[in-house]
């Protein structure tokens, strides 16, 4: 199941396009939520379970020794909160396919969004840079999903701050279109075509207790 | 958090607790080639002395630039203030040019409050007469946290001039809050009238004390705010509510000693136990960097005014900012309630 990390950019999936969406997502984003309430359950849709993640992850493991030499000057840079247990579970996958050891950290964005003032004051993650630094590697950033890729110019503008990469590459658990910046990913676990108002929430068993990616309608705003 | 810092008392456990995790963060960040955060581009931070300072002044001033703030000092001296203006219209002045918060240090207890009522940024305190010094507190225990691990618990011995010091007084709200035991040790010409109400015990046994503390905090004799003769002579004091060698010795071994500064060498605190390594006094000021950005960055770096927040559903980005929603909506509603308080 090669998933064309090219195409992820380019998916317009403001409809519903394949059949899995649709089932939990029938109404086109502009109708009211009340109604998608009553169709969709409460708890979501569970879009991808524990295998499926495992796999997406083994794959992802594979493609980055493949586009990196065998894993050569790579650092596995996750975003907090959920990409961080990511870039650890794929530095094990690196380590288990070619014996490996890639360094790993956290890189927390939160003083770089920018729509710092649009909310209250967030508290901060963790920032962890490998003590080899980041000059002249190929940084890997991992996050579980990958929306309008603010988050990702945010990351981006974290790294310049700690250091000059020779590469910055993109893995994501998960992407769902609706990019608001000219941001694409490298390394794709599951394109996820969704409507705007919808939630991918990612649960993974070292935050959440559990492995797994579900699809769920977005309460009303204002609350 | 309330929207203004004026007392260590105003902080709930959970207030206290966030921006001393987040100072921790800040401190990590100190020691990258770049230690600059964008966070607070186009904010003025006004630092409004009419009191000298060297170190809280400059290290807000290293705070607020160090994420980006635009900083303006005002001094007492050399100012309106010297012609005599008032403190309302040195605000005003200050509210006409759009500062997004003002750090003020001023003589007068209060004047912080009073101050929150005329602009419309955050206000922090950077000590106000005898009543509090809140970040200095926010660093102390920082301080304590990073060398001894936890606060819960921790055995606390303040000494010297309680009377007079605002450090103290914060010290024992916020230590309180934060569920470590205070002990003050002074004579009774230096404890206020109603030290019997504060959360904390008293000593007049300084020696007494020493073997059960685990930290403990030399006040600086604050002879400029001495008109009355609260002790016989400087030595005497010295020799009974002084640290020296000997008593420092008295410390169980992991104790620490830690004084706000400016320091009195050998008047309360002896040259060998300054400069022994259980002294925490040059940290005390690195952390207060630390511990002030994560003051503005909570104070400045969300959204100001309750009433703006957003739709949320078309700028979030992604589960993980959804989930944040969620867990900060009661973070809001205290912000709500803050607002209402300043303005009752």
């Amino acid at each position: 199941m090669a998933v064309s990390t090219n195409s992820a950019g380019a998916a317009s999936p403001a409809r519903p396009a394949s059949p899995r969406a649709s089932q939990s997502a029938s109404p086109a984003p502009s109708v009211p939520p009340g109604t998608a309430d009553s169709d969709a359950a409460r708890g979501g849709k569970t879009v991808l379970g524990s295998d499926e993640i495992r796999r997406a992850l083994t794959r992802i493991g594979h493609e980055i020794l493949e586009r990196t030499d065998g894993g050569k000057d790579v650092v596995l840079l996750g975003i907090p909160t959920r990409g961080v247990p990511l870039a650890r579970r794929l530095a094990v996958r690196l380590a288990d396919t070619e014996g490996v050891r890639v360094p790993v950290g956290s890189l927390d964005i939160t003083l770089y969004r920018d729509d710092l003032r649009l909310r209250p004051a967030r508290a901060l993650g963790r920032t962890d840079v490998p003590g080899s630094g980041i000059d002249g590697m190929i940084v890997v950033l991992v996050d579980d999903v990958l929306f309008s890729g603010r988050t990702v110019r945010a990351a981006l503008d974290a790294l310049n701050d700690i250091g000059r990469p020779r590469a910055v590459q993109l893995a994501v658990l998960v992407d769902r279109g609706h990019r608001e910046l000219p941001i694409r990913p490298d390394y794709v676990g599951k394109n996820l075509p969704t409507a705007k108002r919808e939630l991918v929430r990612v649960s993974l068993t070292e935050t959440d207790g559990e492995d797994a990616v579900t699809l769920q309608v977005a309460p009303e705003v204002g609350q | 958090m309330n929207r203004h810092l004026i007392s260590a008392a105003d902080l709930s456990l959970a207030d206290a607790v966030a921006i001393l995790d987040t100072a921790e963060e800040f401190s990590r960040l100190a020691e990258r080639p770049i230690p600059k955060l964008p966070t607070l581009r186009g904010r003025t931070v006004v630092n409004l002395f009419y009191e000298d300072s060297t170190r809280t002044r400059i290290s807000f001033e290293a705070a607020a630039k160090r994420l980006s703030a635009d900083v303006i000092n005002f001094s007492a001296k050399g100012s309106s203030v010297a012609k005599g203006e008032s403190l309302k219209d040195t605000a005003l002045t200050l509210q006409a040019m759009g500062a997004d918060a003002v750090v003020i240090r001023h003589s007068a207890s209060g004047a912080p409050h009073r101050l929150t009522r005329w602009v419309r940024g955050s206000v922090v305190n950077a000590g106000d007469g005898t009543h509090e010094h809140p970040t200095q507190a926010l660093l102390d225990a920082f301080t304590m946290r990073r060398r001894l691990g936890r606060l819960e618990g921790l055995r606390v011995t303040i000494v010297g001039d309680v009377l007079h010091s605002r450090v103290a007084r914060s010290n024992v709200w916020l230590l309180r809050t934060l569920g470590a035991e205070v002990t003050l040790v002074a004579p009774p010409t230096l404890l206020p009238v109603a030290v019997g109400t504060w959360p904390c015990s008293v000593s007049y046994d300084f020696s007494s004390v020493l073997p059960s503390s685990d930290v403990v905090m030399m006040l600086r004799v604050q002879h400029e705010r001495m008109s009355d003769a609260y002790f016989p002579s400087v030595r005497e004091y010295s020799r009974r509510y002084g640290l020296d060698g000997d008593r420092m010795a008295l410390l169980p071994e992991h104790a620490i000693v830690m004084h706000p500064g400016p320091m009195n060498r050998g008047v309360e605190i002896a040259a060998e136990v300054a400069d022994s390594p259980r002294s925490t006094i040059v940290e005390q000021v690195t952390n207060g960097v630390s511990v002030r950005m994560a003051v503005l960055y909570l104070l400045l770096g969300g959204s100001q005014d309750p009433g703006e927040q957003p739709v949320t559903s078309d700028s979030a980005t992604g589960p993980a900012a959804a989930g944040q929603q969620a867990s900060r909506d009661p973070v809001t509603g205290q912000r709500d309630l803050a607002g209402s308080a300043v303005r009752r």
